[in-house]
This record gives C-alpha cells, structure tokens and sequence, in this order.
C-alpha cells in the first residue's frame, strides 16, 4: 500500500488530518456537525460541482506551514484544496457569517417561499440553510420574478421559481446520462432550467435529479400533492432491478408506498453502494414500483433527529450528536415556548377579545398576557 | 506632444492594409524576434519593459508569460481578448479597426514566445466588422508569409484564427472567454486551476489584451529598457484612453502616463475642456467598472498632490479617495449628469450581464438596479442608501468571477462620494424628477478654466 501524504487543517480550532488532495469542505465535513459548512450546489458525487452558491464560503486565516499567509478573500470550502498546516474559521468567523447571511438573503430573494405547498418542504436544504444561516425577515420589497411554465414529461415537475440555480441536475444528466436533454436557459437573474425547445426528459436516469435538486424546483409527479414526507415512514428496500443496483428508500403511509427515493446521507447526498459505486436508481424502480410487494424490506431507515421527517417516527442517529444541555440549561432556566402554549397564555383565545375588530394585521403586542412567562 | 508608439501610423493612408504597413516599418520586429532572438530572450525583454495588463487588472505582462506551464507534447495557446464590452472603454476596437497588422505582428511574436502554433482572436459579436478587417489582414498576413507554416524559415507555424463572441460581457473574463471558445456557456471557471496551468481545452493559456499584445511590438522594437524609460514607476510605455462623456474631444488618445488628470481633461491636445462652457462633476477613470470620482479628489488627491494619469497615481487613496487606471475608459461627467441616473445605468448594465452562475451576483445586482430604479424614480426611502451599501458590500469579494466587484465599486463610489445627491433625491421626490442636483457643494475646487 502505498504513502497517503496527511495534510493537517485546523477547522474552527479542531485539527484533523486528512489526505492530500481534500477540500476544505470535506475535511469540514469529517469533523462533523456545526463546523461542516452548508453547501447548497456542492455535489460530491457530482464531478465539476460547487463554487456557485457560495454559503459555504470559509474564512483562511493561515494559508499554509510554508506559506503562513492569509487568504485575501473568503474562499469556497467546496473547491478548495487544503494546504498542510492550513486553518480555516468557519462559525468562529464574524465575516463568514456576515457573508453567509447575505448569502441566504441573496437565494431568498426571487424564492417564492411556497413551503405551504411544495412538496419538498420538510427535507429541503434552502429550509435548513434559512433557519440555521438567514435572517428572520427579507428587506426585498419589489415583486419576485416569474418564469414561464415547462413541462418535462410525465415523471418530473419543474419549478422554476423556486430554482437556486445550482447546476446539479445538469451535472447529473451529464454524468449519468447519454445526452444531456436540458440546461441552463438565458443568462443573469432570469436564467432558467428548461430543456430546448418544450423536449420532456426521457433517460432512464434522469429521475435522479429529483434526488439532487437541493430544493423543490424539480419534484417527483408520481408524489405531487400527495402526502408530506415527515407523515411517511422512510424504509430502506432493495428489488432485483436489471438497470440499477435496486437499493431505495420507500417513503410508505400504512401499506401504501408514496414515493420511492435513492438512499440518502446525513449530507443529502446520495449513499454509495457496497460496491463503492453511488447509488443511483432507475426510473422504473422510482416511479412504477408503487407496490409493496415489489420490494424486499430491510428496515426503518434512520433519520436525522433534529430533521423534520424524524418526527413521531424513529430515534435514528445519522450524524448528529444528541446535544449535552437540556433547552432549560441553555436558556437560562426559561422553559421553552411550544406552540400549544398559546391556548392557555393568550388572550387570541379568550372569547372578550374579538379579533376581527383589530385594525389591521394582529401581532405579539396587540395582546397584553403574552409574555406572562418570558 | 506625448510618446506616441501605437497610433504613430495610424493616420497613414492605407496603413490597414499589408503593404503600406510593411512599407512603414511594419512587421520588422516580428523578423527581429523571430530570425535573432531566443524565446527567453523575448519573455525577458517582455519582462524588463515592466509592461502591464491593459485589460483592467494591470497584471504584469512578463509575469503572467513567465506562469505558463510548459509540460511535453501538450500544446500551448495564447488568447487575445478582444471582448472589449466594458461601458466606455472602444481602445482596442480602434487598434484594431485601423492597425490591424500591429495586433498581428504583436500577436505572432508573443505565440513565438509561448510557443503557440494555433493563436485566437475572441472578439466581441458587436464587432462584426472588425472582425472582417482582422480576418482580410489575416489572410494578406498569411499570403506574405508571416503566418502559416515554418515562418521566415523559422520552423515555427502558426496560425491566427477570429472567433467571434455573441455579445456577452462576461466573456471577457478570462476563464469565461475560454469556456465560450471552447464552445460552451460563457460561466467563467473557479479558479484555481489558473489558464496559465489549465486554461483552453485543458491546455496551458495565456489570454492578454488586444493592447497589451501591441505593445509587444514597440517593446521588441526598441528593447525593453527603453520602453520601461517611458512613463513613470511602476506604470511604463504609453496606454491608450477612450475618452468620452461631456468634453470637446472624445476619442482614443495616446498618453505616456506622466501628463496630469488636469491636463488630459483641460488640455488641447487631449480631452479639450469640458463640453458647452460646463464645470466637471465627476470622472470614471478606467471603465465602467472602477469607482466613480468627484471632481476634487480628481484632480488633486486626498492628500493634495497632484493627480496623473497612471496606475499608481490613479489608485492612489484606495477605493476610500481613489479608483483605478481600468482599461482606459475615461468617462467625464459634467454638472448637468445625475450620479442616481448614472450608477442606475451602470447597475443595469450589470444586472443584465452577469452570467447567473453564482447567486449574490446573480441576485445581488437585481436587487441594486431596482433599488436605484426607485430611487431615480423619485420612490426612494432614506434606508435604501444604507440597504444598497449593505447589499453591494455583500456581493464584493464573494462571487467567482470579478463581475461582482465590477457590479459593486460603482455603486459603492457613487454613495461613499455623493451620498448627499442621493439623500436629495430622497427627500425632494417631485423636484428629483424635473431638475438637477447639479454641484451643489462640489464646486468649490472645481477647476474653472481661464
């Protein structure tokens, strides 16, 4: 076996070694939880991804042993190679997450934020990245721009609105498939994925690029409207297909299948068979087989606690360590508003007030009793 | 009268086509270069003449020759970037509307240096007709023998190909030109890997400007030291100006970087004043993309010295007092011209040429151009000044390419120098739409012509 050369890298005051050759984004990604930056367009399964979103832009305050210097500019985690004696500030940089915020805010910007209805909603990355990264509220006040409708055919739904040109899906169809059926359209703010002229994607792989697109811009027709993931209870399974290696998530309710999915990591990104090759799935496993007994299954599939689609399911453990503090530690000793809360606390609910006679818009301070247990 | 080394032919009847030029001294310093010196020879005169980029960024020419990674059997290509988009800079449409053999004499002994064989010219698509005068020059060029195989009994072949672009302004980034060669969408690369190591078709590139690779021929000509005698410091030879907007003389003019802004701007032989008897506002001195500058901190800089056209006097103060040399596109604005009106454009500009690749360009320079839509509009509110800044501070620094900065500094310039025309523009809605800001308060050290 020969030499691994080992660069050390220092992320975030943790220092790992990893091999020569590694991005700041992988290494990041060994070290595990908060230090990994978010990538939105990075695909490591993907040749040629990332660089492009830029929420994973990382601070290098020592480019090198050798070369001691800092970087001029925040840097790409994801294409960025790591030096030896390399330290990199991801969350312990103000200016990473000044950018980072601008960042989401940017990709926010022209996003319909349709969540209510899209069926993505729940195992979104552009929800996480907001509601870990972004902002409470937008400064854009103009109207969000519209594209005009595509059909891709029968099994993919394409919504352009909510697109954060990421490229993958055209990675995707350049990897995996033969010839590419679709693309980036126009330049700018009113780029566009659409294939040329109104062609529907017809590859047997081409499903996959429902399993890459980080958000709810191209979706699953067999699954519209249906049901909302975190109500699906995700079960690994395997069929004997002839195209592909068959290893799926089924995302069933009862007995029903509603919807059949590549395995996917704590990252997003698609599990890799044991024959070390990505697990990619046709399209005949991941929109005809809608049937139990098409599939052999394995077993509840682990999910992220802290992920939505955990909820009421299973105690999977993917990744992320249980926190150490109780919400109570963190807080202060203040036990944490929940939602239910309200009925008994605020006077929204007491018959002596009488909403529709507020002016305008109701919030927090229209009400006296809210903050009782702040 | 300036140093003139570029245009000194091209008011010379004829000089566009092969035998005039020949008959004026042309292509003699292709057969010095190629009959009597060596390659290294040539990048060390290159070197020594301290010649830098006149594409924008001012990166020394020898330098980024010297980058090239020459690894056996992979061929080499050199690239000359004739995608002149940027707003008010039309030097290298000049060069190569009328010494079109200047740009190939330079462009044959620079391939020699870096021993490329297949050399292209990606001219922008607006260009329609240029690009026929550079492909008939091409063909008389190869007719004569000095393009095409073994040349001068050299054993070096080379050949000039134009390609034309489809008229996008990101494809004069350099990565961005090569993707568009190349064929593809015009997105420029994330870099590392540098052109110089990976740039055309996977092969080592070098991409100079049109202007830089005329300048090779002077250099070779009269040997670098004596080109690094011409100008001052670090900023040598002679650089082209566009220059435009309200003054009596717009066009292309040749300086030889020691003369004063003052003197570009007021004298005969350049600019001739300012049009219609009007007292100058403003400046961009290098493009549409460098930091507008108002009259005072023009013509003397922060600290009082005189201010010259050259790389380091025009940077002098950073982007807080200064702006940049650019590409040469001297754009002067007088008392009449809107600062809101003007960066509007500007963000217009940019909104509608960044290649949407990376998204705080992509929905950064948007969000600027319909903040500034509404401010011009007479709509604005007093906290779009601080959002716009907010915004442009975003994009700076934190996209692929140098499109966002491009978009950022003139938006960021406009506020940091004229904030106060903006906040007139938001306090006075109605007025904003029928009369002029005008100078206000910058009058006071403008220059009043005698």
């Amino acid at each position: 076996m020969s030499e691994q050369t080992l660069f050390k890298v220092t992320v975030d005051n943790i220092t790992i070694e990893v091999p020569a050759g590694t991005t700041i984004l992988q290494a990041a990604r060994q070290i595990g939880g908060a230090v990994a930056p978010p990538a939105m367009c990075y695909y490591s399964k993907l040749e040629g991804t990332g660089g492009k979103c830029r929420t994973c832009l990382v601070e290098v305050s020592k480019g090198s042993e050798k070369d001691p210097r800092p970087m001029p500019k925040l840097v790409a985690s994801c294409r960025t190679i790591v030096m030896d004696g390399m330290e990199v500030k991801n969350i312990t940089s103000e200016k990473v997450i000044d950018a980072r915020a601008g960042v989401v805010e940017f990709l926010l910007l022209n996003h319909p934020l349709d969540c209510p209805i899209c069926d993505q909603a729940g195992e979104c990355h552009l929800q996480d990245l907001s509601f870990e990264h972004g902002k409470a509220d937008t400064r854009y006040e103009f109207q969000r721009r519209t594209f005009k409708k595509h059909d891709l055919g029968k099994h993919i739904q394409l919504h352009m609105t909510r697109c954060i040109l990421c490229y993958r899906c055209v990675f995707i169809a350049d990897q995996l498939t033969n010839k590419r059926e679709h693309g980036i359209l126009d330049r700018g703010d009113h780029a566009e994925i659409a294939t040329h002229i109104e062609k529907s994607l017809g590859n047997e792989f081409i499903g996959n690029v429902i399993d890459v697109c980080p958000v709810g811009a191209l979706t699953d027709k067999t699954f519209r409207f249906k049901n909302r993931v975190w109500f699906l209870k995700p079960m690994d399974a395997h069929r004997d297909c002839p195209t592909c290696s068959g290893r799926v998530t089924l995302w069933n309710r009862g007995d029903e299948v509603f919807r059949v999915t590549a395995r996917k990591d704590e990252w997003g990104e698609i599990e890799d068979n044991p024959d070390g090759k990505p697990g990619w799935i046709c399209n005949t496993c991941r929109f005809d087989k809608k049937h139990t007994n098409d599939w052999i299954i394995e077993g509840p599939r682990a999910i992220s606690r802290q992920s939505v689609i955990a909820q009421g399911h299973y105690a999977g453990n993917v990744g992320m360590t249980q926190p150490t503090e109780i919400f109570k530690a963190v807080n202060d000793g203040r036990a944490p508003h929940l939602l239910m809360d309200i009925h008994n606390e605020s006077e929204v609910n007491l018959p002596s007030v009488r909403l529709s006679e507020i002016e305008g818009p109701s919030h927090g301070t229209s009400f006296n009793n809210n903050s009782k247990n702040a | 009268m300036g140093v003139k080394l570029l245009l000194e032919k091209a008011n010379v009847p004829g000089i566009r086509t092969y035998d005039v030029y020949r008959r004026e001294g042309g292509y003699a310093a292709a057969e010095k270069a190629l009959k009597e010196m060596s390659i290294e020879a040539i990048v060390e005169e290159v070197k020594k003449s301290g010649l830098r980029g006149r594409g924008g960024a001012g990166f020394p020419a020898g330098m980024k020759w010297s980058f090239i990674a020459k690894p056996e059997g992979v061929p080499r290509h050199l690239v000359c970037n004739a995608d002149e988009s940027e707003p008010g800079t039309f030097k290298d449409r000049y060069l190569m509307e009328f010494l079109p053999h200047l740009l190939l004499e330079g462009l044959l002994i620079s391939s020699f240096a870096l021993g490329s064989n297949d050399t292209y010219i990606y001219i922008r698509g607006e260009y329609a007709w240029v690009a026929t005068i550079l492909e008939e020059a091409i063909i008389e060029a190869t007719k004569n023998g000095w393009l095409g195989k073994n040349i001068l009994g050299t054993g070096f072949d080379c050949m000039i190909h134009v390609h034309r672009g489809a008229g996008a302004y990101i494809c004069g980034e350099e990565t961005a030109l090569i993707e568009s060669l190349e064929g593809k969408r015009g997105n420029p690369r994330i870099k590392p890997p540098f052109p110089a190591i990976q740039g055309l078709w996977m092969r080592p590139t070098v991409v100079n400007n049109v202007e830089t690779l005329a300048a090779v021929v002077p250099i070779i000509k009269m040997g670098g030291e004596e080109y690094a005698k011409i100008g001052v410091g670090r900023s040598t030879g002679t650089k082209l100006i566009s220059a435009c907007g309200n003054i009596n003389k717009p066009g292309v003019y040749e300086i030889d970087m020691t003369i004063s802004v003052e003197d570009f701007i007021y004298s005969d032989e350049y600019c001739g004043g300012i049009a219609n008897g009007k007292k100058l506002k403003a400046c961009i001195p290098g493009g549409s993309s460098v930091p507008i500058l108002p009259a005072n901190l023009l013509l003397k800089t922060a600290k009082g010295e005189t201010r010259y056209m050259n790389y380091e006097s025009l940077s002098d103060g950073g982007f807080a007092t200064g702006s940049m040399m650019g590409s040469g596109g001297f754009i002067v604005l007088d008392e009449d011209q809107c600062i809101v009106k003007n960066t509007l454009t500007l963000a217009r500009f940019y909104r509608h040429e960044s290649c949407g690749q990376c998204s705080p360009c992509r929905e950064g320079t948007g969000w600027m151009e319909k903040i500034l839509q509404k401010i011009e509009l007479g709509k604005g509110e007093s906290s779009d000044i601080d959002l716009l800044w907010d915004i442009q501070r975003k994009i700076e620094g934190n996209t692929i390419c140098p499109l966002g900065d491009a978009a950022a500094w003139p938006v960021a310039a406009a506020i940091r120098h004229f904030r106060d025309e903006f906040e007139w523009h938001i306090q006075n809605r109605a007025l904003s739409q029928t009369s002029n800001f005008g100078l206000q308060h910058y009058a006071d050290p403008i220059h009043v012509p005698a």
